[in-house]
């Protein structure tokens, strides 16, 4: 049984999200192959074949492939296809674009957002925003997975030597090109791999308050997220969003702050260590799945927090 | 140019879900049931489309039991012109949805095709991707900006980093974000103008379709509950059970 996993990359950095979906394969088990298509392949198939537990890297180099254009991307994967018993990539915003694409063109239902491998056919998955979790099993001849990251331990980075081999392209369908990315720039760590975020809400009121939570971020190492209700008022860029549709997270330590609680916001954070609220409205939803809770107005608390911490 | 926007009827996103006593799946008997959000932000776009002077007529399709008329009647009293409903008696997976969708899509011939980037309920976030795939047609997915010039859209995506701004080639299938847009209420007026506006009833095996499950739900069950924490009086004991007791900062 071998496991093909879609490495994520963008602009030449390796994405994160990788060690995990290796993680969910080597619980399935079996050779462990990764795929990684770019036009900056050759320094990301480095980073892959040192991942520990990997037994090959396949390399697709081309313009076509920059970018995660799921039309190129998905027919690359198709030709793989019949190697493999599974294949997984990291539930990020390039695999759920490419991999349904994929598991159509190979008549294959998708198995989404995998938290938990019970053995090589089944698999748990969140529904309903987390509030209920399904057991699925799938009797597809290749199981097309996305996996969630935060439930799966990151796969060492280092310790592997996988023998790289390049394979052909599949060629530019010609439906959809790159045109350009805002991303956020920022020092502090990733939203999804960091060991501590610190979130606003709507009670933040205003983007530039945002700046409270930074400087505490920082004096923490922590990443800054934020609600839905925070992103649609305009204070924070879209990629801050933690919750159902936004980012999931699972630091060590998550604070909520004027962060009301809507299910959809749990769905993204709940399975944090530890959940600190802070809200003025002692009513407010987060503090029941918070451990600690301070009923406060954020705008004495915060300062105070971050003068506390030292 | 046509719109096709899918619908889906699901528990509405206020209810809070409880699982079945036997764990096969989640109560759906006297529970609020509601238009997918998502898909409300797709029915918007592709009204918003035809008042521009973009599309000249707005087509929802839904599939599932006879209640889902009531999802389609909504989004015809929000402005649509024509609603499509496939009887379907049991949950259909994505991958079916997007067969059924491909078989629509070959009788409408739509110059876009509208969906939610995901379904509250299964949280799949499949179709819209499927249903390009079987089309050989463009996809862009988890889209906050749409323009259309020609055989060109111009869409923005929300990715994980930030924002992608991308050209793809009509037609093509889009699956909006949230941020595309707020939808509209339907008046009052409108709520009874869709009563008359037509919508046609449709069977899966009319389509020719094979919708039997790939998937095998083995179980449902609720997660783990948070035990719930404790009130501290202040910032110093906030940080104090952060530094000795949980030992996280």
């Amino acid at each position: 049984m071998s496991i093909l996993v879609a490495c994520d990359h963008e602009n030449g950095q390796f994405g994160a999200a990788t060690l995990n979906a290796v993680s969910a394969a080597t619980e399935i088990g079996g050779d462990i192959h990764l795929l990684v298509a770019g036009d900056t392949s050759n320094s990301i198939a480095a980073h892959a074949a040192a991942i520990a537990g990997v037994a090959k890297v396949l390399v697709a180099d081309g313009a076509e492939y920059a970018h995660g254009i799921a039309e190129n991307l998905a027919p690359l994967i198709c030709d793989l296809a019949t190697g493999y018993s599974h294949i997984l990539a990291p539930a990020t915003t390039t695999g759920k674009n490419i991999m349904p694409r994929v598991a159509a063109l190979l008549d294959v239902m998708q198995i989404s957002d995998i938290i938990k491998v019970l053995d090589a056919n089944s698999f748990q998955r969140p529904i309903y925003a987390g509030n209920a979790l399904a057991t699925v099993r799938s009797d597809e001849a290749v199981k097309v997975i996305t996996v969630r990251s935060t439930a799966f331990e990151a796969a060492a980075a280092s310790g592997g030597s996988a023998a790289i081999e390049s394979i052909g392209n599949t060629g530019d369908a010609g439906l959809s090109s790159y045109v350009k990315s805002e991303l956020s720039s920022s020092e502090r760590p990733e939203l999804t791999s960091a060991p501590i975020v610190i979130s606003g809400g709507r009670g933040m009121q205003d983007g530039a308050n945002f700046a409270m939570l930074e400087r505490v971020a920082d004096k923490l190492g922590a990443a800054v997220g934020a609600s839905r209700a925070a992103v649609d008022a305009g204070f924070v860029p879209n990629d801050y969003q933690v919750g159902q549709t936004g980012k999931v997270v699972a630091p060590d330590l998550y604070v909520a702050v004027g962060i009301s609680g809507a299910i959809q916001h749990l769905a993204g954070m709940k399975d944090s260590k530890v959940i600190v609220a802070i809200n003025k409205d002692d009513e407010a939803p987060i503090f029941q799945v918070a451990d600690f809770g301070l009923v406060a107005d954020l705008f004495d608390a915060v300062p105070e927090f971050e003068k506390e911490i030292g | 140019m046509k719109v096709l926007v899918p619908v889906k009827r699901v528990i509405d996103y206020n209810v809070k879900v409880r699982v079945k006593a036997d764990n096969s799946g989640v109560e759906l008997a006297n529970v609020k049931m509601a238009m997918n959000p998502f898909d409300e932000i797709a029915v918007e776009q592709a009204l918003r489309l035809k008042e521009a002077g973009g599309a000249d007529e707005v087509v929802v399709v839904s599939i599932g039991p006879s209640q889902n008329q009531e999802t389609i009647r909504t989004a015809l009293a929000m402005g649509a012109d024509r609603g499509l409903h496939i009887e379907a008696s049991h949950d259909i997976e994505p991958l079916a949805v997007a067969k059924l969708l491909k078989a629509v899509v070959d009788r409408e011939t739509p110059g876009l095709v509208l969906v939610g980037k995901q379904a509250i309920d299964d949280d799949c976030n499949q179709t819209g991707q499927m249903l390009a795939a079987l089309l050989g047609w463009a996809q862009g997915t988890f889209v906050s900006a749409l323009e259309i010039a020609g055989d060109k859209a111009k869409i923005v995506r929300e990715v994980d980093g930030g924002l992608e701004h991308l050209e793809i080639k009509m037609p093509a299938i889009i699956s909006v974000d949230l941020r595309l847009n707020e939808p509209r209420y339907a008046s009052l007026p409108n709520i009874m103008k869709a009563k008359k506006k037509p919508l046609d009833s449709l069977s899966v095996d009319a389509l020719g379709v094979d919708v039997s499950p790939r998937l095998t739900v083995v179980k449902v069950e609720e997660p783990a509950t948070r035990q719930a924490g404790i009130k501290v009086a202040d910032v110093k004991e906030l940080v104090d059970k952060l530094k000795n007791e949980a030992k996280v900062i």
